[in-house]
């Protein structure tokens, strides 16, 4: 037995007949026992690498073993030890609460008895149990994540795939559902989890990949990350965009990271925010420019992406040129 | 593999077609005007034919109600399988089938448990249209066995139908694509068939079309089971329609089903 929950080799997968390279390479090792994380934003290819690994779909080329059997030769013990909540909460609208978890019991093969038993501890775990014998069509979205949630560990699988678990739920519900996602790491269960929050990813992930179009562009631990990428976001906003130009090249060096202009904006990945604040105003003052703004912030998933690949998340194909001349390095 | 791991895949393949059919089930309970529209449909087409049309109607012989009943009854069941295609369709189209394929569960389950709900639902509408048939006066005189026996025939037959409706429903972008996808097949197939008229009154070349096309060799094994009269071979030759059908159909719905995401 080895001591991955997951390892892949060089996964591609296309779509449309090769037009889309969804998954263009991708290796992951991810160790037993803890929270591992794939980050990326629209598109990157997550959930395409989460339907690999849960035998969904197959890939084009590559090898992938879930917990010691390959995904494809041996997809129905693949089936048997994992878990899984897809991106969006796939319950059944007609039944009850209670009934979806059992129908999932049943069909992942535990007897009537364990099903209705383990049935009930979900629903208690998940704060659903007053809502259990109710139609799932009354479900609110975040009681629907939780019931999708709660019906796919309802074999206690050793390890669990989360598609973008919180997204869509208002922050309690999120700060809930965290809460849920420890316990279970306590309890020793394996999770790989996706997502586009690198709050989320900070908090719960003992290991990070970032995947952008397919590909991984890079990985470690969310400190390791954070230290590549720096802790501080400094946005200094000018009276015009000729004054942003100016004081673009002004301060420039107190960052050795990529600085990034949009509209009168700029903005420096920085290690000590007050401190840097402090001298780029110094310096802004010195050459008689206007500051209208200044703020610090965290860094977004945003910022991950424009300190590693020189583009935002939102950037499309067509705009990256003319986006990635606006970014210099300092 | 073992005798004991054969046997005990086996036990879990039955219990995974009976969950899902369960399943399928429960739903026609909760949502119940589905199954009232399924019912309301043939009622009228059993009062547009009876009142309306009857009198313009030529039957070699007997009344017009014996002869229409056992069709409508026909018609009925293989109007069932449209629901097949669009439950499939829906639980496609809502990811169901999607989570479905990481559970350990049969792969053959959510086809065969759809088809077997539906199998049930059919029953149901079996039932209240030989009620109202013999409301309206349909008054067969083949007996208790061959009218049982003329049910199961049309419900099997149905039933090896319904895998091509199944295939309709998998392959269709939505529930109400795969609806509107059903109406080309099952409208020449039911029409123009022996269900409601009698063939000889059909021009030539439509006539070739409708004593060979299988849908009238099941509406006249039915009838003459139901009224008691010479069945011929038309029974022996339903069979073989449904045990086409079902070869042909069943794993082209499966290979369909494998594929689909
Ligand atoms: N079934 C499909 N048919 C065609 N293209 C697809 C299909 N599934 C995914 N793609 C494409 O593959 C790429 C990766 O998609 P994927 O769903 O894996 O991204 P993601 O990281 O999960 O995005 P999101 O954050 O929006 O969920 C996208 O360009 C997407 O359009
Ligand atoms: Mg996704």
């Amino acid at each position: 037995m080895t001591d991955f929950a997951v390892e892949c080799d060089n996964i591609v997968r296309t779509f449309r007949v090769g037009e889309v390279r969804a998954l263009d390479g991708v290796s992951l090792r991810v160790p037993k026992g803890q929270v591992f994380g794939l980050l990326g934003p629209n598109g990157s290819g997550k959930t395409t690498m989460v339907r690999i690994l849960s035998t969904i779909l197959k890939p084009n080329s590559g090898t992938a073993k879930v917990m010691g059997f390959d995904v494809v030769k041996d997809a129905e013990s693949v089936r048997k030890t994992i878990g899984m909540a897809g991106q969006y909460a796939t319950v059944d609208e007609n039944l009850t609460g209670f009934e979806n978890i059992v129908m999932i019991g049943r069909l992942t093969h535990l007897t009537k008895k364990v099903a209705r038993r383990r049935a009930n501890e979900l629903l208690e775990q998940f704060g659903l149990t007053d809502a259990g014998n109710r139609s799932v069509k009354t479900y609110s979205g975040g009681m629907r994540r939780r019931l999708d949630l709660g019906a796919s560990l309802v074999s206690q699988p050793p390890l669990l795939f989360l598609d973008e678990p919180t997204t869509g739920l208002d922050p309690q519900s999120r700060q809930d559902l965290w809460g849920v996602i420890e316990q279970l790491i306590e309890g020793g269960t394996t999770v790989l989890l996706t997502t586009q929050y690198l709050e989320e990813a900070d908090r719960l992930a003992s290991q990070l990949v970032v995947l952008d179009h397919g590909k991984i562009i890079a990985e470690g631990t969310p400190p390791e990350l954070k230290a590549q990428l720096g802790t501080t976001v400094l946005a200094l906003t000018f009276e015009s965009l000729e004054d942003a130009q100016k004081g673009g090249d002004i301060v420039k060096s107190l960052s050795d990271k990529p600085i990034h202009t949009e509209g009168s904006t700029v903005e420096l990945t920085v290690d000590s925010g007050p401190a840097t604040a402090a001298e780029a105003i110094r310096r802004i003052d010195a050459a008689t420019i206007k500051l209208k703004g200044l703020a610090l912030r965290e860094p977004s998933l945003d910022d991950v992406f424009l300190s590693l690949t020189g583009h935002t998340t939102e950037v499309g194909d067509v705009n990256l040129a003319a986006s990635t001349s606006q970014v210099s390095k300092g | 593999m073992t005798t004991e791991n054969y046997v005990s895949e086996l036990r879990w393949t039955l219990s995974d077609i009976a969950t899902i059919a369960r399943r399928n089930i429960l739903t026609l309970v909760r949502i119940p005007t589905s199954l009232v529209f399924a019912i309301i449909q043939p009622i009228m087409f059993v009062l547009l034919f009876r009142y309306v049309f009857s009198g313009s109607i030529n039957i070699p012989a007997g009344t017009y109600v014996n002869y229409l009943i056992p069709g409508i009854l026909v018609q009925t069941t293989i109007f069932g399988a449209v629901g097949t295609a669009i439950g499939l369709a829906e639980d496609l189209q809502r990811g169901l089938i999607e989570r479905f394929r990481a559970l350990p569960m049969a792969r053959s389950a959510v086809l065969a448990g759809r088809t077997i709900s539906d199998v049930l639902r059919n029953i149901m509408i079996v039932v209240v249209i030989t009620g109202v048939g013999f409301a309206v006066g349909f008054r067969p005189h083949g007996g208790f066995f061959p009218y049982i026996e003329a049910c199961l025939l049309m419900l099997l037959f149905a039933y090896c139908l319904s895998w091509g409706f199944a295939f309709i429903g998998l392959a269709a972008p939505n529930s109400e694509t795969a609806q509107a996808m059903t109406f080309p097949l099952i409208f020449p197939l039911t029409f123009a068939s022996s269900i409601f008229v009698a063939i000889n009154n059909m021009p030539g070349w439509l006539q070739v079309f409708a004593r060979n096309q299988p849908v009238s060799q099941a509406a006249n094994a039915v009838r003459a089971l139901m009224l008691g009269y010479p069945v011929g071979n038309s029974v022996w030759v339903t069979l073989l329609w449904a045990a086409g059908a079902l070869i042909l159909l069943a794993p082209l719905a499966t290979r369909r089903y494998r594929q689909a995401a």
